[in-house]
């Protein structure tokens, strides 16, 4: 009952969604290395009158279960999955499946539909949930996240991460816009649109603000975009540049780079822009601070010892410490969810690539094997990474998974695609 | 940085050579009439002879007449901002014009080649209009005439992917009016 309570309150959220989805479905392509042993194989065959809706819910469910890399679909061959009717257990056991996820879409009042849908342990031969919710035809997309949402939360014990957005710039011939959009890409709308080029948004830990930086001025301004208005407030215009903002997890401070003081230097201010401290001193550049899960320490790139490196500072000031050893080239510093594991760009015999390293043991991993890899960006769950490459000289986003086995490419843009962040869980 | 030092040293014998340069007479091609302003400035600063004698850089026309003011880039080695020697006579010449003319101001955009991470190479562009910021205040020009910004790798002049491109980028550029 508090389970359905809940989704009640999610599927109002669900209807107050204004935007809908009128783009053609993602051509995403999952790569998916080593044996799948360790994917829980799972039938959801297409919900019975889902015609009724602007386009396929179980698709979208289907879809950002494999995207996870923690499902491996299993086609229901001849079996017909009828949601109200129990299944044959056996059967779907038979082809393969752990867990069989069927729905319906009937007629609902005021130009709704309404969506039913249950989920079973073939296993064990026990239904695990069932929920009903009612939405407008054209938010396939939105309950089919949330439906991946609950079958996952289900069958991991994890919180999924499918109805979370992403922002990301693109670059069309010479506009810039600033877009935000479900994790996989697709819904895509613009925060904002200019003809100067933007850069580094930053998610506040609330997910209601987006930090940004712009060149509007002919210079680097921070801003500060209200998601829920049309808001917009200037956070740092100092004199010289401003840019890599970043939140603290509380969200009432941000770092950031200024170089008001002469060379680019690591501030921390609060979020209404009052309160404006220097954190770092060093006769070299000191940039891209990203706070630690606990917001007790920031991680920060600095050549201050002859090349780009990772350090590490305490909010409260102090000296650095350096973290990344390996190489001539690490920048771009982001701190897992769990504190425990650092991504940054590493240059690898000229290739940019993601590194990954272990906090407690320093040990590193490189985890993709292309060669222009920027702007990583875990997901609220901590287990993939999202960033930006080049494929055939254009900006594109990928994603790859911590353990490295799960990546794929998020190619529904025309334009040149880049400087990725993922949000927060939704609220 | 060892570079830069060198010339600063360069610039610094420059301006020594030549406030030891006896006073010119005082400039007769603006015609204005009463130099009185230059000669006050004469008596209270006698070892800037140079503001007085740079009649040249007075002139509005100036920027557009003095062919080292047309050069307004300065290019950098990649991952470096040192300021390489073939610009020196450049960086003096702005400062003779900026000093000449008090409420000119300069925006100067460091640039960076697209290669790495764009906030590092936001840095980068900085660090290199900061090198020229940094000496053209040695040479005496005021902090408010001057602004140093980064354009990063976000405003490529040369849009190819190769040296050639990335070389162009690598870059400082001195805008007047801008600022």
């Amino acid at each position: 009952m508090k389970n359905l309570n809940r989704f009640v309150a999610c599927a109002l959220a669900i209807a107050g969604l204004a935007f809908a989805s009128q783009f053609a479905s993602a051509q995403l392509t999952v790569e998916i290395s080593g044996s799948g042993a360790n994917r829980i194989p799972i039938a959801a065959p297409n919900f019975a009158g889902e015609a009724l809706m602007q386009g396929s819910v179980s698709d979208v469910v289907r879809k950002d279960l494999e995207l996870s890399g923690l499902f491996k679909q299993v086609e229901p061959g001849g079996l017909l999955g009828v949601e109200g009717v129990q299944p044959d257990h056996n059967a779907w056991k038979g082809r393969g499946a752990d867990a069989l996820l069927v729905g319906s879409v009937n007629p609902g009042q005021g130009g709704l539909v309404e969506v039913r849908f249950r989920l079973y342990d073939v296993l064990r031969g026990s239904e695990l949930f069932v929920l009903k919710v009612s939405v407008r035809p054209e938010q396939q997309r939105a309950l089919g996240h949330h439906i991946a949402n609950k079958v996952f939360e289900k069958l991991t014990g994890q919180p999924g991460i499918f109805s979370t957005r992403i922002a990301y710039v693109e670059k069309q011939g010479s506009r810039y816009q600033l877009l935000i959009s479900d994790f996989d890409g697709e819904n895509a709308v613009p925060a904002l649109i200019s003809a100067e080029p933007i850069m580094s948004p930053a998610w506040s830990p609330d997910g209601k603000y987006l930090a940004y930086v712009s060149f509007d001025k002919k210079k680097p301004i921070i801003y500060v975009r209200a998601l829920d208005s049309i808001r917009t407030s200037v956070l740092a215009n100092y004199k010289g540049s401003n840019s890599a903002p970043s939140w603290s997890p509380d969200g009432r401070r941000l770092a950031m780079t200024l170089t008001k003081d002469g060379l680019s230097q690591v501030y921390v201010v609060n979020a209404d822009g009052s309160g404006l401290r220097r954190l770092t001193s060093s006769n070299g550049i000191d940039t891209e601070p990203r706070f630690s899960a606990d917001g007790s320490q920031i991680y920060f790139t600095s050549d201050r010892g002859g090349s780009p490196q990772i350090y590490r500072v305490s909010v409260d000031g102090g000296a650095a410490q350096r973290v990344s050893f390996a190489g001539a080239y690490n920048v771009s510093p982001r701190v897992s969810p769990d504190g425990k594991t650092l991504v940054y760009v590493s240059r690898n015999e000229g290739r940019f690539q993601i590194t990954m390293q272990d906090l407690a043991s320093q040990q590193t991993q490189v985890l993709t094997d292309s060669a222009k890899d920027e702007s990583p960006s875990f997901a609220p769950d901590g287990r993939t990474i999202l960033y930006a490459t080049e494929v055939g000289g254009r900006g594109v986003l990928s994603v790859v998974s911590t353990d490295g086995r799960t990546r794929y490419r998020l190619n529904n843009r025309a334009g040149d695609v880049r400087e990725p962040a993922w949000g927060p869980f939704e609220k | 940085m060892k570079k830069s030092l060198v010339i600063v040293a360069t610039l610094a014998s420059l301006l020594a050579a030549c406030s030891t340069t006896p006073n010119e007479p005082a400039p007769v091609k603006n015609g204005v009439p009463g130099t009185a302003q230059s000669a006050t400035s004469d008596i209270k600063t006698p070892v800037k002879p140079a503001v007085v004698t740079a009649d040249p850089f007075k002139d509005p026309a100036a920027l557009s007449n003095i062919p080292l003011l047309q050069k307004r880039s300065i290019y950098f080695e990649y991952d470096k901002y040192d300021i390489a020697l073939d610009y020196v006579t450049v960086i003096e010449a702005h400062s003779k014009y900026l000093k000449a003319n008090p409420a000119a101001k300069v925006l100067i955009q460091g640039n960076a080649d697209e290669r790495g991470s764009r906030e590092y190479n936001l840095a980068l562009g900085q660090k290199r209009a900061e090198a020229v910021f940094t000496n053209l205040k040695l040479l005496g020009v005021k902090d408010a005439q001057l602004e140093a910004v980064s354009l990063g790798e976000e405003k490529p002049k040369a849009t190819g992917h190769d040296e050639a491109s990335w070389a162009e980028n690598r870059r400082a550029d001195l805008v007047y009016g801008a600022k």
